[in-house]
């Protein structure tokens, strides 16, 4: 019906266009959907990238820690008490053979404390794929193989300490990858909690508006004038001594969640809000689809990628807040081991400056924290390709 | 229902007292402390197959107008009447939600930016497709070859259909929202300023668009426009917004040449021309449009009226017949020669 | 104007006021390089009034913003001359003298003694152009105390003088209103008011009136028209609108996609357009005169992406006359068909 004056080319080719011009159709950009344009914008930011890489590693830690692990976390053995990290040595003269000297412990007639020698003449070779105590991997396969060991590491009569022992003895590498693991699905499991409460209930009085809007805001507004750390703290303290290791974790994961949704239900909110009035949805309206395929189709996905964003940003916040509660001694509580438990033994400034190894567990904290940051920041920055 | 019935057989939809008032809210407990006037009582009646043209200033009114018509906002007051494909007239505030939808066959919306009313997530196919999907064309096949008809006939290629929106320019893109607006072959188009987004070399393509579709699917138009231009060009009749009112309703040649209301005379004589030749006198009107959310008494227009008397400060003119199809709403729009163009 | 041997336009010749010679200010991104302004040349002259028109994206603003030094980064002047002639200093010693603005270092002080006291900006967009949270009174006189020597409250009369004399009522107490308090309409009149308040040789306009209603609009350029008959300023009207430039300029230059295309005499432009661009453009404009439901005339396509600038003449894709192995190889350059019209078209070389 068009007249030829009307044939249209979007890229603005005409017929008789130069050949210059590379053949419209190759455009890849023009079919690219919107999770395509975000993947490319965020590929971009170069240091959200490797963010993201350091922390898909950390969440591969979280799955194999107990391959990673070489000892039972919580061996314990008097006669090992705060030993300090020993190194590798990679060869042997020339030849390629990783290995660590043996340790004695004498205790120092002076200070009445232990002090360790190493013993070069005695070389423990470091195995990978080592034999190691039990474990049942992806809590499915029952398997003795380990990341690296020694040779004789299953019953104790060899042993290697990576990151040196705390003052039970217990191996601080070992624990530390099992603290990693509680750590960090504390945060995940918290995350998904507000996640599902905030789009929920932001959903609801975003798109209700009214009553429901009304009531949810009231309560948001009550729930974040409280102060956060001290209704922690009591909630916190607040848990039976008597529970199981298993009840605390929950009940921890619901405590840090429970400020969390909020902000969630926030940007959900005002997604919903903004969303209403805009042109498409409004369209989707006129044009008959039902509301819920006006919610479903056209407003959740325009706005899950800001979710996807603000999500990254809040994990890291209940990581850092398990890590503090826990290192108070109100969080998770030996025999669990997280980060806050681990960091608890380096709350002594004397302890720390005999053996400094103590803080190691500050490192990935640090590093995750930074990386979800950074992370996240880049997700947010790719969350809209459609910006103009 | 009776009202319209025994109306000319003609009339398509048919408004009557048309309100729309915003609440104002203040303070913490949003206490509502005065109305935006927005749309404050529109009689107009649009018959079949023609363009009724609805120009007013920025603010005046007309969107909110026209979404009111398609319920895409509730009207405060006011009727609206529709005869739908079997000949029966129906009053869409009656309507329940899934009536509403099935009528949503009827009346589609050309919306005025291109570039916010397709969701960019969704293909030409999904777009176009998805009217004829929610009103049960269920057959993937079926939809593909309609949607393909519809590209073809407002211009675009159908090998397109794969591609999102942001491969479009802004023109292409209105094109997209026209076909996706006549995809149910509705009788009614609502069409909110939909050439002025657009890049001013592209306009002409799509007002020709909208006219030749116009013929091929026996479209009404209300045709909302700020630039009286576009609005000569394509309407058969035009209706005047000022502050939430219609002051004055005419056929186009007569509207533009013989004016009755000094509103329309004054927005006439303002219209920038591309000539040289005729820069014409202004009337250079004092002031500014009126507040809707505070409008003056009697006579919206009457602070700014070179013509007002002291009835116009007190009274609100009627809505008069001054010469057959020609509505006014002014106390003096007999004895008033006013200029029009040309 | 001024032709040199090749018939391309040559430097300016003395009587101009603002002289540009193909200007080209680039934006480089990630996506590729947006020419905004791509060789743009025009010629001012002292108390007329040039219309600049162009569509949406064609460069005007950035070449506006390019002869007062502040483009946006990471846009740059990357070729170019904007001759611009200095106001005498007052006693008369020293005589007018043109100075090539596209050499000056954009925050150097010869520059900022020219911007805001010789070049006034009128901007975009209203809205942006004060700033919220200073009374509209404070921002005027700042600008006045910048550029004269004034103290605070000799600057306050000025203020006041020169927002009645854009004709806001009651000045005295809008001095002391923030922006977002004022209508458009108002707004736009006091942004005009601190703009004329130094009283510069040159006023650039970047769309005064886009954001407005029309009857607005009529004060507004009313307004303008006044004041430069007042004050013999010169004018660069920058719009999209053909009829705010039939309306009010003595000059035309037509822009397409980074480049003035044509340039003459008002009245040449609307009744004798020589580039093809000009032409379809004015044929496919609605008019309010016309006949109710003629068939327009359009131009086919649309305005490329800034990306993707076609090579050649960048009107050629959508050109009725397009000359092929001509208009895709080379871009024309402007030259002088009549007295005072200068066209950008291979038809004319
Ligand atoms: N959702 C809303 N809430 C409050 N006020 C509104 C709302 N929508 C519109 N208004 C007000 O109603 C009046 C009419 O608005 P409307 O959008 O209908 O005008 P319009 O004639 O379409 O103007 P434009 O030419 O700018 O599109 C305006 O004063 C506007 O501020
Ligand atoms: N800060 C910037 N960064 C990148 N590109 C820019 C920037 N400013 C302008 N551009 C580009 O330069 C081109 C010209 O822009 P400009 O603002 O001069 O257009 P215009 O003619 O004033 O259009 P309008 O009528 O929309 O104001 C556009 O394609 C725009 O995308
Ligand atoms: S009613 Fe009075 S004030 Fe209103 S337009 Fe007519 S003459 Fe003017
Ligand atoms: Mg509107
Ligand atoms: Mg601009």
């Amino acid at each position: 019906m068009a007249g030829p004056d009307l044939t249209l080319d979007p890229a603005g080719v005409p017929a008789h266009g130069p050949a210059a011009v590379a053949p419209v159709e190759d455009r890849r950009i023009f079919v690219a959907s919107q999770w395509q344009l975000t993947w490319w914008r965020f590929r971009k930011h170069r240091v959200a990238v490797v963010s993201g890489m350091v922390v898909i590693g950390f969440y591969l830690v979280v799955l194999g820690a107990d391959f990673l692990a070489y000892a039972d976390p919580n061996a314990s053995e008097a006669q090992r008490s705060l030993m300090p990290p020993q190194s590798i040595h990679w060869f042997d003269g020339w030849r390629l053979s990783p290995h660590v000297y043996a340790v004695k412990g004498v205790r120092d007639q002076q200070s009445f404390r232990r002090v360790y020698r190493e013993d070069p003449s005695q070389k423990i070779p470091v195995r990978f794929f080592a034999q190691g105590f039990e474990y049942r991997w992806l809590g499915l396969i029952p398997t003795t193989r380990h990341l690296i060991g020694v040779d004789g590491g299953r019953d104790g009569t060899q042993t290697i300490f990576l990151l040196g022992t705390d003052v039970q003895g217990r191996d601080l590498w070992s624990r530390l990858m099992y603290g990693t693991r509680i750590s960090l699905t504390i945060g995940l499991i918290g995350v998904t909690m507000s996640l599902f409460l905030g789009v929920v209930l932001g959903g609801l009085s975003g798109f209700y508006g009214g009553l429901a809007d009304t009531v949810i805001q009231r309560i948001i507004e009550i729930l974040r004038s409280i102060p956060t750390i001290p209704l922690w703290m009591g909630l916190a303290a607040a848990l039976p001594r008597h529970w199981t290791i298993l009840q605390v974790y929950f009940a921890i994961t619901i405590i840090i969640s429970l400020l969390a949704w909020t902000e969630l239900a926030r940007v959900v909110r005002g997604r919903f809000l903004t969303l209403r009035e805009e042109d498409f949805v409004v369209s989707a309206r006129l044009v008959g689809c039902s509301q819920m395929r006006t919610i479903f189709v056209h407003m959740v996905p325009s706005f899950m990628s800001h979710i996807i964003a603000a999500t990254t940003l809040a994990l890291p916040a209940m990581i850092i807040s398990e890590t503090a509660l826990s290192f108070l001694g109100l969080g998770l509580r030996p025999p669990a081991i997280s980060w806050g438990v681990l960091l608890q033994q380096a709350q002594n400034v004397q302890t720390v400056a005999i053996s400094p190894w103590l803080m190691l567990p500050a490192v990935p904290v640090i590093i995750v924290v930074m990386a979800f940051n950074f992370l996240g920041d880049g997700l947010r920055d790719a969350a809209d390709p459609y910006g103009r | 229902m009776t009202e319209l019935s025994s109306l000319p057989r003609q009339v398509l939809l048919r408004v009557a007292g048309l309100q729309k008032l915003f609440p104002i809210r203040k303070g913490l407990l949003k206490r509502t402390v005065g109305h935006v006037r927005a749309v404050d009582g529109v009689d107009f009646h649009i018959d079949e197959g023609e363009t009724l043209g609805l120009v007013g200033e920025s603010g005046c009114g007309k969107t909110t107008t026209a979404r009111c018509i398609l319920r895409a906002i509730e009207p405060t007051a006011g009727e609206v009447f529709m005869r739908v494909r079997d000949g029966s007239v129906i009053e869409m505030g009656q309507l329940r939600p899934s009536e509403l939808r099935a009528l949503r066959r009827e009346m589609q919306m050309i919306f005025q930016d291109p570039f916010t009313s397709l969701n960019p997530r969704m293909t030409l196919l999904d777009l176009v497709g998805e009217p004829l999907l929610v009103h049960g064309m269920k057959s993937g096949r079926e939809r593909e070859e309609r949607v393909a008809d519809l590209l073809r006939s407002v211009g675009l290629r159908p090998e397109y259909m794969r591609r999102f929106p942001h491969a479009f320019s802004g023109g292409e893109r209105q094109r997209i929202g026209i076909a996706r607006a006549l995809a149910l072959h509705p009788r009614l188009v609502v069409a909110d300023e939909p050439v002025s987004a657009l890049d001013v070399s592209v306009q002409a393509q799509i007002l020709n668009l909208l006219v030749d579709l116009q013929a091929e699917f026996q479209l009404t138009y209300l045709f909302v426009a700020h630039d009286l231009s576009v609005v000569r060009h394509i309407s058969n009749r035009v209706a005047v917004m000022y502050v939430g009112r219609i002051v004055e309703l005419a056929t186009t040649t007569e509207l533009f040449t013989t004016p009755k209301h000094p509103y329309t005379a004054a927005l006439l004589s303002a219209a920038p021309e591309p000539d040289p030749r005729i820069r014409s006198r202004r009337i250079v009107l004092e002031g500014e449009v009126a507040n809707p959310a505070a409008p003056p008494s009697g006579c919206y227009f009457h602070p700014r009226c070179a013509y007002a008397i002291d009835r116009c400060r007190t009274e609100a003119p009627a809505w008069r017949e001054v010469s057959p199809a020609h509505f006014v709403a002014c106390h003096r729009a007999q004895e008033l020669q006013l200029a029009g163009v040309d | 104007m001024a032709v040199d041997s090749k018939g391309a336009l040559t430097a300016a010749p003395r009587e101009t006021l603002l002289s540009v010679r193909n200007l080209k200010t680039y934006f480089p991104q990630d996506e590729g390089t947006v020419k905004a302004v791509d060789g743009v040349s025009f010629d001012l002259y002292p108390g007329g009034t040039l219309g600049i028109v162009g569509e949406s994206g064609c460069g005007k603003s950035v070449t506006a913003r390019s002869i007062l030094g502040i483009v946006d980064r990471p846009g740059r002047i990357v070729e170019g001359e904007i001759h611009f002639r200095r106001r005498a200093i007052d006693g008369g010693a020293e005589a007018d003298r043109m100075v090539d603005l596209a050499t000056l270092a954009p925050n150097g002080p010869e520059m900022r003694a020219v911007r805001g006291a010789e070049i006034a900006l009128i901007f975009q967009e209203p809205r942006s152009s004060f700033s919220p949270v200073h009374t509209i009174g404070n921002q005027i006189d700042e600008v006045i105390m910048l550029h004269q020597q004034l103290d605070r409250r000799q600057a306050r009369e000025k203020t006041i003088e020169m927002l009645r004399r854009v004709g806001v009522s009651s000045p005295e107490e809008r001095v002391n209103q923030l922006s977002n308090q004022l209508s458009g309409g108002l707004r736009q009149r006091a942004m005009i008011a601190m703009a004329l308040s130094c009283n510069p040789s040159l006023l650039i306009a970047d769309e005064p009136t886009t954001a407005l209603d029309v009857t607005t609009q009529t004060q507004i350029l009313a307004l303008m028209r006044q004041l430069q008959q007042e004050d013999g300023m010169a004018i660069m009207l920058i719009t999209h609108d053909l009829g705010v430039i039939a309306e009010m300029a003595r000059d035309v230059a037509v822009m397409y996609l980074g480049r003035v295309v044509e340039q003459a005499p008002v009245d040449e432009i609307f009744h004798a357009p020589r580039h093809p661009y000009t032409q379809a453009l004015l044929r496919s404009i609605p008019r309010i005169r016309s006949g109710p439901r003629e068939r327009l005339t359009p131009i086919a396509g649309s305005v490329p992406h800034p990306y993707d600038r076609p090579s050649g003449c960048p009107f050629h894709p959508r050109c009725p006359e397009f000359m092929p192995g001509t208009c895709d190889r080379q871009a024309p350059s402007l030259r002088l068909v009549g007295d005072q019209h200068a066209v950008s078209c291979f038809l004319y070389e």
